[in-house]
């Protein structure tokens, strides 16, 4: 098999991995915005329910996270759904990232002094300005580095998306090499991997430059 | 009448921190209130700016009363909406003038006034240059807060309050954030409204400034005004012995 060919099979899985990887990014930033409204929530039911939900998903492994939401809705309830293998794994990425993220804004939000919210209360700002306009745009700066590390996690572990065999890139890239008895998949997946992080640090870093006319 | 607190009592998990302490501020009065640390005094701006809430008393700025002393003896607040509308009669400028860090100084000054008060942005650039510049910082307007000194931010802070146009302006401890020449600066500039007849409440340790730019002086201890009157009275001839003790520890 030649280098091309093996790149054109491989092709495909790519195209895989990238739709893994942006949906995710997609549906786990907002709702892990969510998650951390109910852990910061002044009602004990909900920070309870966010924090369970918290240690659970980032004290199991993804890979276990993925087989549950896989075969969960089967032998938890009978159900068979079909063509749901991409939505299982839309669904574990997405809410596993979403408990990491959650985390990364509380901390955010932390760092952010009380004086800010008084003189924005003693100005006028009603409370949804306040958030967007005041404290979002701060907290956006502090935690730019930590998203980058998550996001750079998460297109390596896009891999782990062979666990419910489907054929992301670097599924095709084991079965080429398997078949194929070669170690030129394996160079590709690695070259492919490392291009595309080093394109998330870049476009990040970029940000975070943009962002350093204050502190 | 500007403001006017009556019976007005604060407590932190039982420890009493304001005990029925009354303030009344006339149309451009400087008031100065000094005292120990632990006295109640940044407490007692905090509740007239409504920052901590009141467990009794009442609050009146101008003609609304926006607290009182409900028929079980709890202060009952305005609702949301109306106590807004009386948030617009004060300004506060903090200890640690708490300026927005990702707004220039001009943004800073005009932010409110345009998405708060939804005032004319080229009208308010004009206001709010007339004003850094009275603060002498128009040459500054496009600079960060961490670009500048403790001194010019505060003056920056005083700016952004001004701009909203409040009948009456806060000052919590202004310069203790500050070392002894940036104060210097920022006490010029808060003498120079005093001068324009802005009414201020002002809680400092300055004492000779105390005593130089205000018409009254409260002196407070233990979350009770001890003794309050005219500067030269209070400070050249203090009545009472625990005045008189805080003013000698201050004389060094």
């Amino acid at each position: 098999m030649s280098l091309s060919t093996m790149l054109a099979s491989m092709g495909e899985g790519m195209l895989r991995t990238c739709l893994i990887f942006f949906l995710t990014l997609l549906f786990s930033l907002p709702l892990g915005m969510v998650i951390m409204f109910m852990r910061r929530s002044r009602i004990l039911l909900i920070r309870g329910i966010a924090h369970i939900l918290i240690a659970v998903l980032r004290g199991t492994p993804l890979m276990l996270q993925l087989l549950m939401w896989y075969f969960g809705p089967f032998y938890l309830f009978g159900w068979s759904i079909r063509g749901y293998r991409f939505t299982a794994i839309i669904l574990g990425f997405s809410i596993n990232y979403a408990a990491y993220f959650a985390e990364i804004y509380r901390g955010g939000f932390e760092s952010i002094s009380k004086g800010q919210y008084e003189a924005a209360e003693i100005l006028g700002y009603s409370r949804v300005q306040t958030f967007f306009k005041i404290i979002l745009p701060q907290v956006i700066k502090t935690i730019l580095p930590s998203v980058t590390n998550e996001i750079i996690t998460l297109v390596k572990d896009t891999s782990l998306a062979f666990t419910l065999a489907y054929n992301e890139m670097f599924s095709l890239a084991k079965q080429i090499a398997a078949s194929q008895t070669s170690f030129m998949p394996f160079i590709i997946a690695g070259v492919f991997y490392f291009v595309a992080n080093y394109a998330v640090a870049f476009g990040m870093e970029r940000v975070e430059k943009a962002l350093d006319y204050y502190h | 009448m500007i403001l006017q607190m009556n019976g007005i009592q604060k407590s932190f998990g039982g420890l009493e921190v304001l005990k029925d302490i009354s303030l009344h501020v006339d149309a451009g009065e400087v008031v100065s209130i000094i005292g120990p640390s632990g006295s109640g005094k940044s407490t007692l701006l905090r509740c007239a700016t409504f920052l901590e809430k009141v467990d009794a008393g009442e609050i009146t700025y101008m003609d609304t009363t926006a607290v009182r002393t409900g028929g079980d003896g709890h202060a009952v607040y305005l609702p949301h909406k109306e106590l807004n509308s009386v948030k617009r009669y004060f300004g506060l400028v903090f200890q640690q003038f708490n300026l927005f860090p990702h707004y220039s100084v001009l943004k800073n000054v005009m932010d409110a006034p345009v998405h708060v008060q939804k005032r004319n942005k080229e009208e308010v650039r004009e206001e709010a240059m007339a004003i850094l510049k009275k603060m002498d910082l128009d040459t500054r307007a496009d600079a960060y807060p961490c670009q500048l000194s403790g001194g010019q931010q505060q003056r920056v802070a005083i700016a952004r309050a001004l701009a909203l146009k409040p009948a009456i302006l806060f000052f919590d401890e202004p310069t203790s954030a500050l070392d002894p020449e940036l104060t210097g600066e920022v006490l010029k500039v808060i003498r120079q409204l005093a001068e324009e007849k802005m009414t201020m409440v002002v809680v400092t340790h300055e004492m000779p400034f105390a005593r130089a730019v205000s018409n009254r002086v409260l002196f407070m201890d233990k979350g009770v005004v001890v003794e309050q009157g005219h500067p030269e009275d209070v400070f050249g001839d203090p009545q009472q012995e625990r005045t008189r003790q805080f003013l000698r520890n201050y004389q060094r």
